[in-house]
């Protein structure tokens, strides 16, 4: 084991802010990617969502006039 | 068994096979995940030069090789794409160059950080790190050129020529420790020497490359669904598929 505490883990021998600083930037652009593709997709669906709902509702309307 | 591969050329039929195959290679890339930062942070022993800084690496060197290959992959798809006029290809090259671009951000941001404890300076105008700035510009360039051209087709065969002249800078990046004197050092893994680590510092950075390998193909593949779905949004598929959604 390398780590006798916590605080030692954290400090990474006095690199912590090296360390840590590159480790999280990693996490923000992983978490970050992941996120826009899902936020793509969604503003996608919700498109189409709409989309098909005024479709059916022209239709609707397009019956009860005709 | 005979697969006819061709099949899958087709975006519908692999709109649904990118949809199986992406659970696998999540739960893939969360266990390599977790084994990579487990040895790398408490089986590899402290560096006796570079004390704990050195653990940068576990990210590093996977991004920086992630940087390099999704490049050629894409270049790969963008040539097949403009070669064949595939449609599925194109959309793979522009999938892919998002999370390329991402790597290569962060092989100079980690980069960065190790370099000003060790080197005393963030960032030096050497052949390495210049090079790999120059692989972000043509990503960046890749992705800026596709989204200011309206059809896609157009943006595909555009993107392609960047893509393919832009290949000429893997291997000057991947070189450049040798052709020229260079503050960043030479290549840790070779396969005609042994490598110049510990055996666990090893095993910890190889097993973060394939969680990297794992992590980029889920995000590509999830990316090319979107582009698919985008893209052939006025075909039959796409209508029945939307039919299929909606009436779950």
């Amino acid at each position: 084991m390398n780590w006798e505490s916590w605080s030692e883990f954290f400090a990474m021998g006095g690199y912590g802010v090296y360390v840590w600083g590159s480790y999280f930037v990693t996490l923000i652009c992983i978490v970050g990617e992941v996120l826009l593709i899902s936020k793509r997709r969604r503003t996608l669906d919700k498109h189409y969502g709409l989309i098909h709902d005024s479709n059916t509702k022209e239709e609707i309307k397009n019956e009860t006039t005709s | 068994m005979a697969i006819n591969w061709f099949k899958y050329s087709s975006p519908a039929s692999f709109y649904s096979l990118a949809g199986k195959m992406i659970p696998i290679f999540v739960f893939l890339a969360v266990v390599l995940t977790i084994a990579g930062l487990y040895v790398g942070f408490f089986v590899a022993p402290t560096d006796f030069q570079q004390g704990e800084a050195y653990r940068i690496i576990f990210i590093h060197v996977p991004a920086a090789w992630m940087s390099m290959f999704l490049y050629v992959i894409m270049a790969v798809w963008a040539g097949i794409g403009l070669a064949f006029n595939t449609r599925l290809s194109s959309m793979m090259a522009t999938a892919i160059a998002p999370t390329g671009a991402m790597f290569t951000f962060l092989a100079l941001w980690t980069g960065a950080l190790w370099g000003k404890p060790m080197w005393g300076t963030w960032w030096v105008w050497d052949a390495r790190l210049t090079s790999e700035l120059i692989l972000l510009f043509l990503y960046i360039g890749f992705m800026s050129l596709q989204a200011a051209i309206d059809d896609p087709r157009r943006a595909d065969k555009a993107g392609a020529i960047i893509a393919l002249v832009g290949v000429v800078n893997i291997p000057i990046i991947y070189f450049s420790v040798q052709w020229w004197n260079t503050l960043h050092q030479g290549a840790s893994v070779s396969l005609n020497q042994a490598p110049a680590m510990a055996t666990t510092m090893l095993t910890g950075m190889m097993i973060m490359v394939f969680a990297s390998w794992m992590y980029s193909i889920v995000v590509i593949l999830k990316r090319v669904r979107v582009i698919i779905l985008e893209r052939e949004s006025h075909t039959a598929w796409v209508a029945e598929l939307r039919k299929k959604e909606a009436a779950r």
